[in-house]
């Protein structure tokens, strides 16, 4: 009996996904495990596994088409097999996915083609000759959500019921392959201009909105909008910062170690402070009616893509040494433009920190990073002159800048955590104790 | 807190409401100069006197129908039936009059009277001393009906039914009675009528069990987390107004449900909240709901019967493996 593999949801986010690459042609066999397409999410690209075995029959989407969660993508079968029927069938849906009554009946006409042929393992995942599908309320509704096909799922219920802890095996089975793979070295050029003919005299071409800039607009003006920001710019001497960091380099440099970045140093101090500071290092939840208070502190950082930004994360940053702060961020931010991070690596943040320093960007301000309360802006270091027992002299200073969500932080708490911010980078031996 | 017997929850409860309110007095056999034919109400005799503390011949429809009389033109009387089973001999007052008073006279007759005694099986009392009643009342509206598990929800519930202007069925337990078992001592203790008590919190299935069915819920409950599985138990304490929302919540976190009750099956406290339940939270189950019922027959007198005829620990602890798939 065909089946037909949908679109699936592969993050919780994900609405649509662009149909990178096929990596099994039409005709070749798939066993299951099998990767058999590579598919771009709102986060990364991810390779999609066959659940069955059998062979690709037809391909329903070509290679960077989009198509929505649950749609028909491609068509496993027995060699052979006429397909004739469940394409007409596929004909008469919309790109929507097609609604449960329609699936049922497709089924049902299928049936009859491949009377109780031997399944090999896929015979144990096909419902009971009755072809009803047997699965609980509850594995239905998930299945729903997670655009799962329940007759691609073996039951482990009695009779062969599809239980819910059949569709969670399913979902943890899907995030470990959700290892992202590496995007294929495509044209970065913009696709050409559509067809469509121009509304205006001024000649024109479109870009075609990539998932990760459609979830950077989603998010960032959903918290734009959400959370009503204010901005608390700080001046901070750094000279004692650089010499340290010169220090701490010689030695790097001689172990051959990887280099410490003023990032890094900000970003321990960012997670030293936060710990003193465990209001910064929160969410403001409105439905559950809490502000809410992480034990842990998860500091996120932007690293620029040619297509947008991601953030990835480094995890209980306070507890970490700048050495392995240094390293961890540096192998982030190189498999980030590798684009191989996995979407756990950008999750679970609970502090973010952006640096436009190196464009030589003296000062900025942020736009929160959901869920977080705050984010810190980053500017250059500047020569600069500044008046010091009555005298001018040479300084290096930089101006950091916190974005607060005003509905769980105040101005007062914001400028206390900055100060600290400050007193760990004007002493940066502090950073070490 | 002290520590008291169900049976001293339950006479705290009357003494304390009949000392704030001299309408309220205490009717039934035996319960004055034998002191009660379980000693619940041991000593009221001789604290109220003859007049408040009042026993009856044997006649169930006489007492019930005097008792309602007396409701009617305000006093709060409480009757106690030395069993439910005797309740029978005066069903038509409570179903026809208790039940409908209010009602037919456009609510310009309240009946503030509580009926109470003690419910279900105790033992090889045989057939026609053996009925829960709980399923039979609750199907009539207009009642109130209350099974409390233990001497604290005893003592809060049946304050809160003296002071209902609405019939309330109280249904105590003989094989209750003894428990002992702490109560607050909150000076005017009195528990909402109507709302359950999560006994026991767990993610992988959730137990309702009500009366001395709650003991055996919380016996299974123990033996399954000793393999590993944690059991919510739920005591509903009121059977009508049923707390259906507890229910659905719980539901709603573990995805799978046991009913213990001990009435027969046939539209009983269990098929009703497995009804409800399936209509209100059916894309959160992953099993079909299960019950645990007395066997559908009257009640053995054989002790070997006897012994299989209740719900029992074992069959709870396998209805809630089977509903966990495990």
């Amino acid at each position: 009996m065909a089946l037909v593999i949908d679109m699936p949801k592969l993050s919780d986010t994900m609405t649509e996904g662009v149909l990178v690459a096929w990596l099994k042609k039409e005709g070749e066999r798939v066993e299951p495990g099998d990767l058999i397409a590579q598919v771009e999410t709102d986060k990364a690209t991810m390779d999609l596994e066959a659940f069955d075995e059998g062979v690709l029959l037809k391909q329903l989407v070509k290679e960077g088409e989009t198509v929505p969660v649950g749609a028909p993508i491609a068509i496993l079968g027995e060699e052979g097999e006429d397909i004739s029927e469940l394409l007409k069938q596929l004909a008469g849906e919309t790109t929507e996915a097609a609604p449960e009554a329609e699936k049922k009946e497709e089924e049902e006409k299928a049936v009859p083609q491949e009377p109780e042929k031997e399944q090999a393992p896929a015979a144990e995942e096909v419902p009971p000759s009755d072809g009803r599908i047997k699965a609980s309320p509850l594995a239905r509704k998930l299945a729903r959500e997670h655009g799962i096909d329940l007759r691609t799922v073996k039951g482990s219920g009695p009779e062969g019921r599809i239980v819910k802890r059949d569709i969670e095996a399913i979902l943890a089975r899907k995030k470990e392959k959700v290892v992202a793979a590496p995007v294929p070295v495509e044209e970065q050029a913009p696709a050409a201009a559509p067809p469509a003919v121009p509304t205006e005299a001024i000649p024109y071409e479109d870009i075609k909105l990539t998932p990760m800039r459609k979830t950077i607009a989603r998010r960032l003006s959903e918290s734009k909008r959400t959370a009503p920001h204010f901005y608390l710019t700080m001046d901070i001497a750094m000279d004692r910062a650089v010499a340290f960091r010169e220090e701490l380099n010689r030695l790097a440099e001689a172990q051959g170690r990887q280099k410490i970045s003023f990032n890094d140093l900000i970003i321990k101090a960012c997670a030293l402070a936060l710990r003193q500071h465990p209001e910064i290092n929160a969410s403001y939840l409105e439905e559950e009616g809490v502000i809410r208070r992480y034990k842990r502190i998860h500091v996120a950082f932007a690293v620029a893509l040619p297509e947008g930004l991601v953030t990835p994360v480094i995890r209980d940053a306070d507890q970490k040494g700048l050495a392995q702060i240094a390293e961890e961020a540096h192998d982030l931010a190189e498999r980030a433009r590798a684009r191989q991070l996995a979407p756990e690596e950008m999750e679970g943040h609970t502090f973010t920190t952006s640096n436009l320093g190196m464009f030589g960007i003296e000062h900025f301000t942020a736009i929160i990073n959901p869920p977080d309360v705050c984010i810190l802006a980053i500017g250059a270091i500047r020569d600069e002159v500044v008046v010091k027992d009555g005298t001018f002299v040479a300084a290096k200073r930089m101006k950091v800048t916190l974005s607060c969500d005003h509905r769980a932080v105040d101005g007062a708490m914001g400028s206390r955590f900055l100060q600290t911010v400050r007193s760990y980078l004007e002493e940066p031996m502090n950073l070490m104790l | 807190m002290a520590v008291m017997q169900f049976r001293e929850a339950i006479r705290a409860a009357m003494v304390e409401e009949m000392e704030r309110d001299e309408n309220i007095f205490l009717m039934g056999e035996e319960v004055g100069r034998y002191n009660g034919a379980y000693k619940v109400s041991q000593g009221m005799l001789e604290r109220f006197g003859p007049e408040r503390v009042i026993d009856t011949p044997i006649s169930e429809g006489g007492f019930a129908g005097l008792g309602l009389g007396a409701a009617m033109v305000g006093l709060r009387p409480i009757i106690e039936f030395m069993t439910w089973n005797f309740s029978f001999v005066a069903f038509d007052q409570l179903v026809s009059n208790a039940a409908k008073i209010r009602y037919m006279s456009g609510g310009q007759i309240k009946l503030p009277i509580v009926f109470r005694g003690p419910n279900g099986h105790a033992g090889q009392l045989a057939a026609t001393h053996s009925n829960s009643v709980e399923s039979l009342y609750s199907n009539v509206p207009g009642l109130k009906v209350i099974a409390p598990s233990n001497p604290d929800d005893a003592k809060g519930l049946l304050k809160a039914a003296i002071r209902d202007d609405d019939p309330v069925l109280f249904l105590e337990s003989e094989l209750m009675y003894n428990m002992t078992g702490e109560v607050s001592d909150e000076e005017d203790y009195v528990l909402p009528i109507g709302k359950a008590r999560l006994a026991r919190e767990g993610e992988d299935v959730t137990i309702v069990a009500h009366s001395k069915s709650y003991w055996l819920a919380m016996e299974a409950a123990e033996e399954l987390s000793r393999q590993g599985y944690e059991a919510e138990v739920i005591d509903p304490r009121t059977i009508r107004p049923l707390d259906y929302d507890a229910i659905i919540a719980s539901v709603k976190k573990t995805n799978r449900l046991v009913i213990v009750d001990e009435s027969n099956p046939m539209a009983s406290i269990s098929s009703e909240a497995a009804y409800l339940i399936q209509e209100k939270a059916f894309d959160y189950l992953d099993a079909p709901i299960l019950r645990i019922n007395s066997a559908d027959t009257p009640a053995p007198y054989a002790k070997s019967l006897m012994d299989l005829w209740p719900p029992r620990v074992d069959e709870i602890i396998e209805a809630c493996k089977k509903v966990m798939y495990v």
